[in-house]
């Protein structure tokens, strides 16, 4: 459950947490852009280093490194699978350019992770439904959105329950081969889904009640406005995106390795 | 036997539930664990069967440290109930349901039929062996969740919210029920918010509040005591609380039982009328 847990927005105060979502989200798909031209590992860390500044400013190391760590499994995988291609493709042989691609595509996910987890840490559900509400999408989707989102810690701690329920009747997770071990997820998925089905449906009913969808015209308490931290911002992401593709274009990026060796000798 | 040796336990998020309990729960006795919500019950009772392991102290069932043994093994020994059934039903008929437990305890094909028979038995369900459990009432479901912890026998049994969602009918039941597994030496453990059905069991009362034990001893005397039951939000039954009412008249104040009470109430009026 630690990537859920790398997710959960908490509400503190900061300039970051102040920042209007839509812009932040522009920001994401900017460093996502950025993050899947690339290929070579020099970029790729500025792009890791660049987000620091952004999650120091946010107070949210804790948890930023929490999300972090349970993306590492995947990482994991990602890095074996791209260093065992290349490997092969290289003809047998481990050389500095493959070690240093695999490294890359496992950054690359990583870079996109991150940004991803700064973006769920510092907005609130309820700011982010907002965002999509102003951006004219209908708020049956919004609403729907937004419940999912405010849903998923909620799921997360009745899958613990599950887990402990079924342990209790002597289910061993860990156990058997691995077809078996899927299989014992079977036991925890269908409570799960039911339960979630039926809180949907309880939920339903409950906003119904409470004259769900009566008017056409919806008012918001609460409108998002642009602040002077918001411009900054932009004028940030379009830098990054234009300096990104600037390089991408124009120069030739050296590998990590002729980088290393030429400040060494 | 379970002892409970100074147990401190915090949630991951760093909300201490439970600090410093100790306690001896002996075999055969019946046990309520009563205390307001967040109160610590339910992460005390998660520790019997291993799903917990506390931050400090130990806890030993049968003389075994439970962070010795898989939860599994100790659930061979604990069986436990959750409050909410819908969090373990996932097979296609009631019968499945209750063999899921026999099954991952690796009993044989034939014992696991009788003992599915004995269970659906027991809990009056045996019409129902062959529907989905999603089909069935809460109530229903409920008694299910119980059938299927039940059918491998346990020495130990806990339940969390046992009575909630249950009609009159089906307390008085569960009541019977319970008294029965006490004939059988077996140990009972609930949790519950219920005092009217704690006033009728009658058994050993665990007072929790804020993580630790504030109270130990029978429902008589728990019960009855309303300074430490305000402190753990808990109303005394109503019968109690007449008689509380009552204490000008001479009566005793450490009543819980309905019959009792008409004694003793009779008596108080016929000493009257001499």
């Amino acid at each position: 459950m630690s990537v859920f847990d790398g997710l959960k927005y908490r509400r503190v105060y900061s300039p970051i947490h102040n920042l209007d979502p839509r812009i932040k989200f522009i920001y994401v798909c900017a460093i996502f852009a950025a993050t899947i031209i690339y290929w070579e590992l020099p970029p790729l860390i500025t792009l890791f280093l660049i987000q620091v500044p952004f999650v120091v400013l946010a107070g949210v190391q804790r948890e930023w490194i929490r999300s972090m760590r349970g993306a590492a499994f995947l990482a994991t995988i990602i890095f074996v699978t791209n260093f065992i291609f290349s490997y092969i493709s290289a003809g047998y042989t481990v050389t500095a350019s493959n070690l240093e691609y695999a490294i890359a595509m496992t950054l690359r996910f990583i870079v996109l992770v991150e940004s991803f987890s700064v973006f769920f840490l510092t907005t609130s559900p309820d700011h982010l439904g907002l965002a999509l509400e102003q951006t004219r999408i209908p708020y049956e989707f919004c609403f729907a959105f937004t419940t999912a989102v405010r849903f998923v810690p909620v799921l997360a701690e009745e899958a613990q329950t599950i887990i402990d329920a079924q342990k209790a009747r002597g289910l061993e997770l860990e156990r058997g081969n691995f077809l078996k071990r899927i299989r014992n997820y079977i036991p925890i998925l269908i409570p799960l889904i039911v339960s979630a089905i039926r809180r949907s449906l309880e939920l339903a009913e409950a906003m119904e009640s409470r004259a769900w969808g009566a008017t056409e015209k919806r008012t918001n308490l609460y409108v998002l406005k642009m602040h002077r931290g918001d411009l900054l911002l932009i004028a940030i992401t379009i830098l990054i995106l234009a300096v990104a593709i600037y390089v991408r274009l124009f120069l030739e990026i050296p590998p990590l390795s002729s980088l290393l060796r030429g400040s060494f000798f | 036997m379970i002892e409970v040796k100074d147990v401190h336990f915090a949630y991951p998020n760093g909300v201490e539930a439970l600090k410093g309990v100790s306690l001896t729960i002996k075999n055969g006795e019946f046990i309520a664990i009563m205390g307001e919500n967040g109160a610590g019950k339910t992460t005390l009772i998660k520790h019997f069967n291993g799903l917990l392991k506390p931050t400090k102290g130990s806890i030993f069932v049968d003389k075994v440290e439970t962070t010795e043994v898989s939860v599994a093994a100790l659930a061979r020994t604990v069986g436990f109930v959750f409050q909410n059934p819908d969090n373990q039903l996932f097979s296609e008929t009631v019968e499945e349901e209750i063999a899921f437990a026999l099954k991952n305890f690796g009993f044989k094909e034939k014992t696991i039929k009788g003992r599915v028979t004995w269970a659906l038995n027991l809990l009056g369900l045996t019409q129902y062996r062959k529907t989905s459990p999603f089909m069935l009432s809460g109530g229903e479901r409920k008694r299910v969740a119980l059938a299927s912890v039940l059918a491998w026998n346990p020495r130990i049994l806990i339940l969390d919210e046992p009575t909630i969602g249950q009609d009159h009918q089906q307390k008085e039941k569960l009541l019977q029920f319970i008294l029965q597994m006490k004939t059988q030496r077996k140990t009972i453990i609930i949790v519950t918010h219920d005092v009217e059905f704690v006033a009728e069991c009658d058994p050993r009362v665990l007072l929790m509040h804020q993580g630790k034990i504030v109270a130990d001893g029978e429902a008589r005397k728990v019960l009855t005591n309303p300074e430490i039951l305000l402190h753990a939000s808990i109303i005394p039954p109503q019968i109690t609380q007449v008689f509380l009412q009552l204490s000008d008249f001479e009566l005793p104040k450490e009543v819980i039982d309905v019959y009792e009470a008409r004694e003793k109430l009779l008596n108080a009026l016929e000493r009257k009328a001499k």
